[in-house]
């Protein structure tokens, strides 16, 4: 009998994975919570939307295509789950959640691709109305041909913010100001990395020049100092500072922040895999080995959600993945394959590598965060708040502080705070970041009514 | 009243009609509840613990900031649910016996 | 020979909730004090546990015990210098209406809990509804406690913790004691790390580890290691006042919910899970969590409509019989114990922290506490 595969996600990995899983003979359970396959970076539009493909993914046209018809065609072949979370897992089994009902899925060999959300640093008035995450906003666009507002200032640093600025420019939406974190010196000295993907780079350059060329003000080596606005109206302007030292206010009515991404390691952490934690991008990730095998026999994990390297990494750590699950269940595998998929892998790491060189993680402006600040905007609370939990209830690391401050433990576990607060928590402390600990993840992973009921009980 | 978001293309879609708050409001179809409402509004509900309103974060399900409810009380994502015709919907916070305003 | 790292009056092996008040009272009597916790003060059972301040139910026996703890708890703000979110909002177990034996019960204890000084008043489920518009029609009676409440679980040990240091106590977290032993007139305690810790009298409060700790001086006790299922929804507008639990014999039907007053709803019961003191991990199952929901849709239908935020769970040991193991030593002079308290530890905490420096302090105590002698363990006896 063969053995039962469960995939979770249907991005770029999640696709890649099933595709190979299909090839050797099996039938993976694919479970995704969007309403269409694709993930987010090639997210799909609605039924009825008809903009073309170069419109939606620009210079990811092909692959993007690439990997919706090849799921389109593995539909006959694979068990999909569609608007299904998976909540919780537990011995052997996803609890995956529709519309009210969950049920417990077996699965002998679990391939989590689970993706990446923005990762954000807490800026005074980030939590007024329109101010969104950069990625939500190139969702706005891309799923529903909008933009978050009339005016927009993208602020935070990583490719994907000239990316989506200039979607937004092609999009003609109003783009009021590029505000990139990153000194620009930064990324000359990460040139040599950068070129292990020469068409990135010259994109990447293409579009600054783009941006200015359409007017937009582009600034590099800003620091942030506020995001106003009125609690009824919300965003009207941000204010940062310049690298040379002046400040700089620019009117708007809607902010898209980000500072590159975070992977979504709740499924993985439910199923035990084990964490250490990444000097270069300041986060903490699951430990898996080079095929994406995690120390939880069983458990394989691929694309953004194991680590960040991007949507064209995404299909290579899929198949990856796949293959590492049927090489461990006694298929036969393509060597020839792998060896070409790692050799990719390779690149792909040293690219990532360049870019957390030229758009780092601005640690030191997230541990300077006044203590006035909204920290979790979840549970509405404050730089202040957080660093009181150490100071005068003597937390230790994050998850102590998330214990007596609350921050992380609202209704997004922590997505959104957590990189701040262990920035936080540590530098009050005067250990470094990896001292303050992970964010433990807890069920559900994403909220379920009180009504959900079992199925199959 | 104009909304916070803009529609930039994909218009010639069939309208649908819905309320908020009691006054009817027209989108398209496809729209997902949360540009429903914010393109002829400025929030989706309000913050339990600060005084602002809100309107959703990160589109992508991830952050769980735009839930609304409609007046029968049941909790809707707005960034990923799509719109329907005749949905009522409520910015108001819930009253202390857990109703939804109409 | 290694010198003793530190020295007091009394050691204290484990930062619970008990172990927290025992330490706080300890101290405000003059007693020097060392608290050694393996992780951090009060994380796991007393941190994890649901936060009923709730005395109905309880074994009539226990009652002083309980009101002792009562006094506390009413006080804890100020006494503490910390909001330990203590609402003191009464407390209501009710039964369900294929459970009618139940009612009886309920008037026979509320019959003996009044001659403990604890005040209950019976409703029928149509008075219940009246009251309490959220209860569902499956409910067929309840008692209400009118003096119970609820408190944060999450601040409590921790703000006791923090008073004793404010005392003169020594809170020394990440030690964890592998041996212990009485040489001479001192308990010797050892650290994983070599660590020494020296003092006359030890008093043992640690939980579901305390089994290792207790055979070292020849009065094993069997203690199994459980997790509580604990939920909590999103915040929705203050309305329920009390907490509400379910009295049944039926474990997967004890549940039990409070409100916060930021507004979100704890839930807590059904069936508990096993968990795994070695490695300090405790899990929750789903198929629970889904038991839990199942039974509190019983219990309060308009919680249906809320949502879930976050599951936990934390590390309880239960004795044999669900009592704690409380008092002296029956073998080593100068040593005590306050563990096992089988789930229920959080209300009485504070009274088992008082009670026990009262004991170590004056040699005595006007609290019933035979009950809970841990000679009951002994082989044969």
């Amino acid at each position: 009998m063969s053995e039962k595969v469960v995939i979770v996600g249907a991005g770029p990995a999640g696709v890649r994975a099933a595709e190979a899983l299909v090839r050797a003979g099996l039938r993976p359970i694919v479970i995704d919570e969007g309403t269409r396959s694709g993930g987010q970076i090639y997210r799909r539009q609605p039924e009825g939307f008809k903009r073309p493909y170069e419109t939606l993914y620009g210079s990811e046209a092909r692959r993007a295509r690439s990997v919706h018809e090849t799921f389109d065609a593995l539909r006959p072949d694979i068990d999909y789950r569609p608007e299904t979370l998976v909540w919780n897992v537990a011995e052997g089994h996803v609890w995956a959640a529709r519309a009210g009902e969950t049920e417990a899925i077996a699965y002998d060999r679990l391939i989590v691709c689970s993706g990446a959300t923005d990762r954000l640093a807490p800026v005074p008035g980030w939590q007024l109305a329109g101010c969104y995450s950069l990625g939500g906003s190139q969702v706005a666009l891309k799923a529903q041909a909008c933009s978050i507002g009339g005016e927009v200032v993208f602020m935070g640093t990583g490719p994907l913010l000239y990316y989506v600025a200039s979607q937004y420019v092609k999009a003609g939406a109003n783009v009021a100001a590029v505000l990139d974190t990153s000194p620009f010196a930064g990324r000359v000295k990460a040139l040599p990395k950068l070129t292990e993907q020469p068409d990135l780079l010259w994109q990447g350059m293409k579009l600054t020049f783009g941006l200015k060329r359409a007017g937009v003000t582009v600034l590099s080596g800003v620091t942030p100092v506020e995001i106003s606005g009125d609690s009824e109206i919300g965003v009207s302007g941000v204010t940062v500072r310049t690298a040379s030292g002046t400040l700089s206010r620019f009117a708007c009515d809607a902010v898209a922040m980000g500072w590159h991404l975070r992977p979504e390691t709740q499924i993985a952490d439910l199923a035990r895999a084990s964490f250490s934690f990444d000097l270069r991008t300041r986060q903490w990730l699951p430990e898996i080995d080079g095929d994406g095998r995690a120390l939880v026999p069983g458990l394989y994990l691929a694309g953004d959600g194991a680590k960040i390297l991007g949507a064209r990494s995404a299909e290579v750590t899929g198949e990856l993945a796949a293959i590492a699950a049927l090489a461990d269940m006694g298929h036969a595998i393509d060597k020839d394959r792998r060896r070409h998929l790692r050799a990719m892998r390779a690149r792909y790491v040293r690219f990532a590598e360049g870019l957390a060189e030229a758009f780092p993680w601005p640690h030191q402006f997230v541990a300077d965060t006044a203590d006035s600040t909204v920290v979790c905007r979840c549970e509405g609370v404050t730089a202040g708040t957080l660093r009181a939990s150490v100071s005068e209830a003597f937390a230790t690391e994050t998850n102590r502080a998330k214990s007596f401050s609350r921050v992380g433990m609202g209704r997004c576990q922590g997505r959104y705070c957590g990189n701040a607060s262990a920035e936080i928590v540590s530098a009050l402390r005067g250990e470094p970041v990896e001292c303050s600990g992970r964010l433990r993840g807890q069920a559900p992973v994403k909220p379920i009514p009180v009504a959900t009921a079992r199925t199959d009980a | 009243m104009t909304g916070r978001f803009r529609r930039l293309d994909v218009t010639d879609r069939a309208p649908v009609r819905l309320t908020v708050d009691g006054s009817e409001i027209t989108a398209l179809e496809g729209d997902t509840l949360m540009v429903a409402m914010l393109s002829s509004g400025l929030a989706l509900r309000s913050a339990e613990f600060g005084p602002e309103r809100r309107a959703g974060f990160c589109l992508m399900g991830a952050c769980q900031d735009c839930w609304v409810r409609d007046t029968q009380g049941n909790a809707l994502r707005a960034c990923s649910t799509v719109v329907e015709n005749g949905q009522s919907i409520s910015t108001q916070p819930m009253t202390a016996d857990w109703s939804v305003a109409p | 020979m290694i010198a003793p790292e530190a020295t007091a009056d009394v050691a204290i092996i484990g930062g619970g909730l008990m172990g927290c008040s025992a330490a706080f009272f300890l101290a405000q009597r003059g007693l020097s004090v060392l608290l050694l916790e393996t992780d951090k003060v009060g994380r796991q059972a007393s941190g994890t546990n649901f936060g009923n301040v709730r005395r109905q139910g309880r074994p009539i026996f226990q009652l002083p015990l309980a009101n002792r703890a009562s006094r506390i708890w009413r006080q804890a703000s100020e006494l503490l210098g910390s909001d330990v979110e203590y609402l003191q909002n009464g407390h209501i177990r009710v039964c369900f209406r294929d459970r009618p034996e139940n009612v009886g019960k309920m008037e026979e204890y509320a019959a003996q809990a009044r001659e403990e000084g604890l005040d209950l008043e019976l409703l029928s489920g149509n008075m219940l509804r009246e009251k309490f518009p959220w209860l569902g029609p499956d409910v067929l009676a309840g008692s209400h406690s009118a003096l119970d409440g609820h408190a944060n679980p999450r601040l409590a040990a921790p703000a006791f913790a923090r008073a004793a240091m404010k005392l003169g106590a020594q809170v020394v977290e990440d030690t964890k004691i592998v041996h212990a032993a009485k040489v001479g007139e001192d308990f010797v305690l050892e650290a994983e790390d070599g660590r020494r810790f020296r003092a006359p009298t030890l008093l043992v409060t640690a939980g579901a580890w305390a089994g290792k700790i207790v055979s070292q001086f020849g009065e094993p006790v069997k203690l199994t290691p459980r997790a509580p299922t604990m939920s909590v929804t999103e915040p929705v507008p203050y309305s329920i006042l009390p907490a509400v639990g379910v009295m049944t014999p039926d474990e997967v039907e004890t549940v039990y919910f409070r409100q916060v007053a930021r507004g979100n709803i704890v839930l807590g019961g059904s069936l508990r899970a096993p968990s795994y003191p070695d490695e300090y991990r405790a899990y929750v199952m789903p198929e629970n969590t889904m038991t839990q929901f199942q039974h509190l849709r019983r219990l309060a239908p308009a919680l249906a409509r809320l949502q879930v935020i976050r599951v936990w769970s934390g590390i309880e040991g239960y004795t044999d019989d669900a009592l704690p193991v409380m008092g002296a030593s029956d073998t080593v002079s100068g040593l005590f114990y306050a563990f096992g308290f089988s789930g229920s530890g959080f209300q009485i905490g504070p009274g088992v922290g008082e009670t026990m420096a009262e004991i170590i302090a004056t040699g005595t105590t006007d609290i019933p506490i035979e009950q809970y002698a841990i000679r009951r363990f002994r082989e044969g006896g």
